[in-house]
Formats: C-alpha cells, structure tokens, sequence
C-alpha cells in the first residue's frame, strides 16, 4: 500500500491520523494553521474576560472568573502542543501570530463593557465554541481531536456559569435585567459570526470536510447553535435581537436574519473595535516576560553545571 | 464558532508557517499522570518548561486542575525513542502467529470452562 493509500484508508475506516503518519503536505498545513488559530483564540480570549476580574461583584464570581481565565491558558497550551506534533514550534506560530500574520477568533475584538458580558460570553461565545468543539473531537487528526475531548468537559463550566449568572441578573432588579438584556443586543450577531462564512462562500470547507478535520458545514453548525439558543433565551426572559427569528414548523427549525456580513470581513480585516489592542496587549505581555523566560533558563543551566560537578 | 481561518475577499490565502525565530525556547516534556491507585501512569500531552520541578509544576497546572491524577511523571521529549510497526516486517509477522493466542486452541464443550 503506498503512503497516500494508507492516508485514504485510516480516513475511511474512520480512524485517526497520528503525527509519525505520513501525510499530505495540504493535510499538515491546513491542521497547522487552524490549531494554531484555535491556540491564540484561546489566549487572546482571556482579554476580555481577565478584564472584569478586578471588577467581579463577589469573591465567588471572583474565583469563577479567574478560575475560567486559567482554563482559556491550558486551552491555549494544549493546542498549541497539538500543533507541535505536527512539526512546528510554539514560538513560531506565536510569532506569527504577534507580526499579524496568524488570525485569532474575531469574536474576541468586541469590547466586554458591562459585568454582564461575562455571562453573556460564558452562555454564548463559550456555547458556540462547543457547538464546534464537539464536532472536532471526530477531527481526524487524533492530539486535535484529543485536546477537543478535554477542552469540552471545560467549556461546558464555562458555558454553565455563564448562564447562570445571567438566571441570577434576570431574576433581580429591573436594572440588573436591563444589563443583561444590553449585553444579548450587543453579543447575538458577533456570536452567530462565529460561525464563519456561509457554506457557499467558505474557501477551505470542501477540502477540510473531505479530509475529516472538519464534519459539518459553517451553515449547519450556526442552526444548531440557534435552535440550541433561542429556547434559552426564552427561558431567561429575554429577546433575541433579530426581527426575523421565528420557528420554521416545516422545516423543524429556527430561521433567522442575515448576519452582517460587511461587519464580519471588517473585523476579520482587523478593523473591529478591539483589534490593535488586543494584539498590543498580547506582544507587551510576551516581550515584557522575556527576561523571566532567560532567567528560568539561565537558573536551569547553572543547576545543570553544579549537579554535574 | 469555526476554528478555519476565514480569508477577506482580496487577501491571500498563502499559508505561511514557518519564521525564524529568536530568543529562549524552553525544551519540551512529555506528560504522563496516574488517574487513581491501581493503574498506570498514561501520557496526557506535552508541555515547555525550563527544567524538571517547573515542568512538575506547570504539569499539575495544565493537566490536572480537576483531580485528574493521584501521580504525575514529566520526561524529557527529547529522550523517548520510537518505534512505528508501520513498515516493519517482524511486527507483522508476530501477528501472524497465530499460535500465540489463546482462543485457537478448541476445548472441547464437556471440558467446561478453561
């Protein structure tokens, strides 16, 4: 059997690609550039949310939120491992990332102004993450697929506290429901961007689905999520942001509005409210550790020498 | 919320992977943790640290937040060596010998269980 049959054949008997396998170059670098994605939306995420940690109304919140933050970190950490063994190093992508070169999610360049957004991003940002997640632990590429099965037992206590926090704001004042209301206004449409482009104008969908990194489309994935939402909206009394959302009874399914789609090219581009800083943030961090990554190092190395002595 | 990178109409869709880089990178460990007594150590991921007790140390961050282990070994990556049964001969051979399983020796039925 030649390479590329034994590729074919692990992908039809469903079974999974291992890093020593051989694979096709396009195989490699598709996976490359979308773990690598995945890893620096992981970390760019902590951003918003690291923003209300200061702020959280109770120790508890507190604890939560930064417990969610550190979770965002190992997210980050595993796949960027994930896409090591693939063949490339975690300084490159990161600096890849840091030149600009490498996106991340553009979710994550919307501002978090109110304490309600961190429920609202836990409900709805987290919840359209698993949607795919999901879906990625059938990924072929088994340490991707791997690192999805243990990302989605975390995210499902990020998505749960994110909601309940919102149970607690809607049951309160009327100011407080008023929040959490805003925040659903502001976070719906970016959410359902999540996404991606429609099926027919996606690039990479066809080549990802036929070499099972990918098993649903853009379009589907984005129904789920919404006939997941809406009753949970319902549930906490609040409205969907979108004139055009009722239950199609034929179809067994929500519709819904068109998104944006001008929006989404602008802040993919990099012109959505949060891009140069979040980026900025991101390159301040890593060039102001430099000197404990050379210290730790340094420490490392004389220990090394003295034990050897 | 799809992990693809979208490309902007206009934008090249060049994959671009690989950069010099500059600067300290910390080498890599591979990460094994025992779940609970009575089983083994099984690798989890992998991980940079600068040395052994930071290694351990980011290992029980990054692996075990929710008591996932009981014991957690790190190993330098650089010192696993591997073998793949992908083209080897031998490994082929010593699924065909069948002799070496149990279940092809026939019993008959008055034995009982053996």
């Amino acid at each position: 059997m030649s390479p590329e049959e034994r590729f074919q054949s692990v992908l039809d008997a469903e079974d999974k690609i291992e890093p020593t396998d051989w694979m096709p170059d396009g195989y490699r670098q598709t996976l490359i550039r979308q773990i690598a994605q995945h890893a620096h939306s992981e970390v760019i995420g902590m951003q918003p949310e690291g923003n209300w940690i200061s702020r959280a109304p109770t120790l508890h919140r507190k604890a939560i939120l930064m417990a969610k933050v550190q979770d965002e970190a190992g997210h980050g950490l595993y796949l960027y491992s994930a896409a090591e063994t693939l063949g490339v190093k975690r300084d490159e992508l990161q600096e890849l990332l840091h030149q600009g070169k490498h996106k991340y999610s553009s979710i994550f360049n919307y501002p978090t102004l109110s304490w309600a957004d961190i429920g609202t991003i836990g409900w709805l940002v987290d919840g359209a993450a698993i949607t795919n997640q999901v879906m990625l632990t059938r990924c072929s590429y088994g340490p991707y697929a791997r690192g999805m099965v243990r990302i989605c037992k975390e995210e499902s206590f990020h998505q749960r506290q994110g909601y309940e926090l919102l149970i607690r704001l809607c049951q309160g004042s009327e100011e407080q429901k008023a929040l959490a209301q805003d925040s659903l206004d502001r976070w719906w449409w970016p959410s359902l961007m999540m996404f991606g482009p429609h099926d027919t104008e996606s690039t990479h969908t066809e080549q990802s689905m036929a070499w099972k990194i990918k098993r649903v489309s853009n379009d589907d994935l984005r129904q789920q999520f919404v006939d997941m939402t809406v009753p949970q909206a319902e549930y906490l009394g609040l409205r969907i942001p979108d004139p055009d959302l009722r239950w199609d009874e034929a179809r067994g399914h929500y519709d819904f509005g068109e998104i944006d789609w001008d929006e989404f090219w602008v802040v993919v581009r990099g012109d959505g409210p949060m891009n140069r800083e979040r980026l900025a943030h991101k390159v301040a961090a890593w060039q102001e550790g430099a000197w404990v990554r050379e210290a730790a190092i340094a420490h490392a190395e004389k220990r090394a020498v003295r034990g050897a002595a | 919320m799809t992990y693809e990178v979208p490309v902007a109409p206009g934008e090249s869709a060049e994959i671009e992977t690989s950069t010099d880089t500059t600067g300290v990178v910390w080498p890599m460990w591979e990460v094994f943790v025992r779940a609970r007594r009575g089983v083994s150590h099984v690798h989890i991921g992998s991980l940079h640290a600068p040395d052994p007790e930071t290694a351990l140390q980011n290992a029980r961050d990054v692996y075990t937040r929710r008591g996932e282990g009981v014991s957690v070994w790190v190993v330098p990556s650089s010192e696993v060596r591997t073998f793949e049964p992908d083209d080897a001969a031998d490994y082929v051979e010593a699924n065909e010998k069948v002799y070496r399983l149990a279940t092809t020796y026939e019993i008959p039925d008055e034995v009982g269980q053996m």
